[in-house]
């Protein structure tokens, strides 16, 4: 049971959660936009969250979209994670969210959810990473912006109070690219990752976007320099790639930091044998 | 927005019926289904998304029902375990001694109603991925894809017959 009241609102349009966004934190109730909400609910019986007010954003079409015309692939945050996968409109993507939780979860989590959520794993991300897609945000004082991903998404997505992501856009060359997405746990089959990697092969090389490794997930110009450094072994660009680690490996009760850092240069090599050898999905 | 609101008047079309229920904003269905409609075929188990104990189906899609606010689900068909009434999932659950315990096992049957009902050609991998959802502490998990299968083949029985 949620300790605490709080009061409920469904706008229909962009312009009325804004709105009711500002009128209720001039209030002091302190909103929450609230898409799947799984983390607002499980955090607040616990309370590690608390909000006077929560804003469903469910009910607003633009994030609820899932299109793709001009050559650019559009998704609303409110799109849950079993609704990307299912689409096959972004199979990378689809098929790393599908490691995310369990079936019956991802019928409620969605991508705004797990993008904007508290959880630092965050795994969605690491495609929209890879594909340098934009984002659309509604801001505090009602209007829009369009920003690259990799600005707004900086371990976490840092959105000014009162913003609210709309959706993701994507250009369509990346999605047709070879990829590989690999998710190890330590044991359970639903679990978070010891090491979650998602990669693609592009035009320039193999681009790598990492969960699970440091406390946020990250893509690093750095370490796909490695792995693309030519006339090199395999096994010694996974090991010049590891030494460019933007942080400290994980260290805790799902994997020791060596643990870690063993899983993640064998699932490394896996990624560019893989990718290399032609084997990526396309 | 006016004074603070925190409790409303919700319908749901609950196991083929219309009911209506106050609850607070702040309730989950699961909630509302077991405090308020005396219905208790939804467990209450982790109630943080993790077992699936409390499995619903919402417009005949799984849903952890502590993970879902009862406004969330007004005016949307939702059935539970009390809903199901003799379908083969039930009888095949009985017939593979699907449980033990039985706490989880209303969970399991929704889920797996769910699945054998919008995935009748359901492979291995498919119906691996679907009971993931779900934990059995006493750890019936062969017995329950046993279940599973059970009815999947008969449905593909059923369906040849009246194709043949």
């Amino acid at each position: 049971m949620i300790p605490f009241d709080f009061e409920y609102y469904r706008p229909r349009s962009v312009q009325e959660a804004v709105e009711l966004h500002r009128q209720l934190s001039l209030q002091g109730k302190q909103p929450l936009y609230y898409s799947g909400g799984t983390e607002i609910i499980t955090l607040g019986r616990i309370q590690a969250v608390h909000t006077g007010a929560v804003i469903d954003i469910k009910s607003i079409p633009e994030c609820r979209m899932a299109s793709s015309s001009d050559g650019q692939l559009t998704l609303g945050s409110a799109l849950t994670l079993n609704e990307v996968t299912d689409s096959g409109l972004f199979p990378l993507l689809g098929e790393t969210s599908a490691e995310i939780a369990d079936r019956t979860s991802r019928n409620k989590i969605t991508l705004g959810g797990n993008l904007c959520g508290r959880f630092m794993y965050r795994e969605a991300v690491l495609p929209l990473l890879l594909a340098e897609c934009a984002v659309e945000l509604a801001t505090a004082s009602g209007g829009r912006i369009r920003v690259p991903i990799h600005q707004v998404f900086q371990q976490y997505m840092r959105l000014n109070p009162g913003e609210l992501l709309l959706k993701v856009i994507i250009d369509e060359r990346y999605v047709r690219m070879p990829y590989v997405t690999i998710k190890r746990r330590k044991q359970a089959a639903i679990d978070y990752p010891l090491v979650t990697i998602a990669a693609i092969q592009s035009e320039s090389g193999i681009r790598l976007a990492f969960s699970g490794v440091c406390d946020f997930p990250f893509r690093s110009l750095a370490i796909e320099e490695a792995i693309n450094r030519p006339g090199i072994p395999v096994e010694s660009r996974v090991e010049l790639a590891v030494s460019r680690l933007p942080a400290p490996i994980r260290d805790d009760i799902k994997g020791s930091a060596d643990y870690r850092k063993w899983v993640l240069m064998n699932t490394l090599l896996d990624v560019i044998v893989w990718l290399e050898g032609g084997g990526g999905a396309s | 927005v006016s004074k603070a609101k925190t409790e409303t008047v919700i319908e749901l079309h609950l196991n083929g019926e219309w009911q209506t229920t106050n609850c607070r904003y702040a309730d989950t269905l699961l909630r509302v289904l077991r405090e308020q409609l005396g219905l208790f075929g939804a467990k209450p188990g982790c109630e943080n998304g993790d077992c699936g104990a409390c499995t619903v189906l919402l417009n005949g899609t799984p849903m952890k029902s502590c993970l879902i606010l009862a406004v969330e689900a007004a005016q949307q068909k939702i059935l539970t375990a009390e809903g199901l009434r003799g379908t083969l999932i039930q009888q095949a659950f009985v017939e593979q001694w699907a449980f033990q315990c039985g706490y989880c096992t209303p969970g399991f049957i929704m889920n797996a109603y769910a699945l054998t009902e919008s995935h009748p050609e359901a492979d291995d991998a498919l119906i691996a991925k679907w009971l993931q959802s779900n934990i059995c502490r006493c750890t019936s998990y062969q017995e329950i894809e046993t279940a599973v299968k059970s009815v999947l083949e008969e449905k593909h029985n059923s369906l040849r017959d009246q194709s043949g």
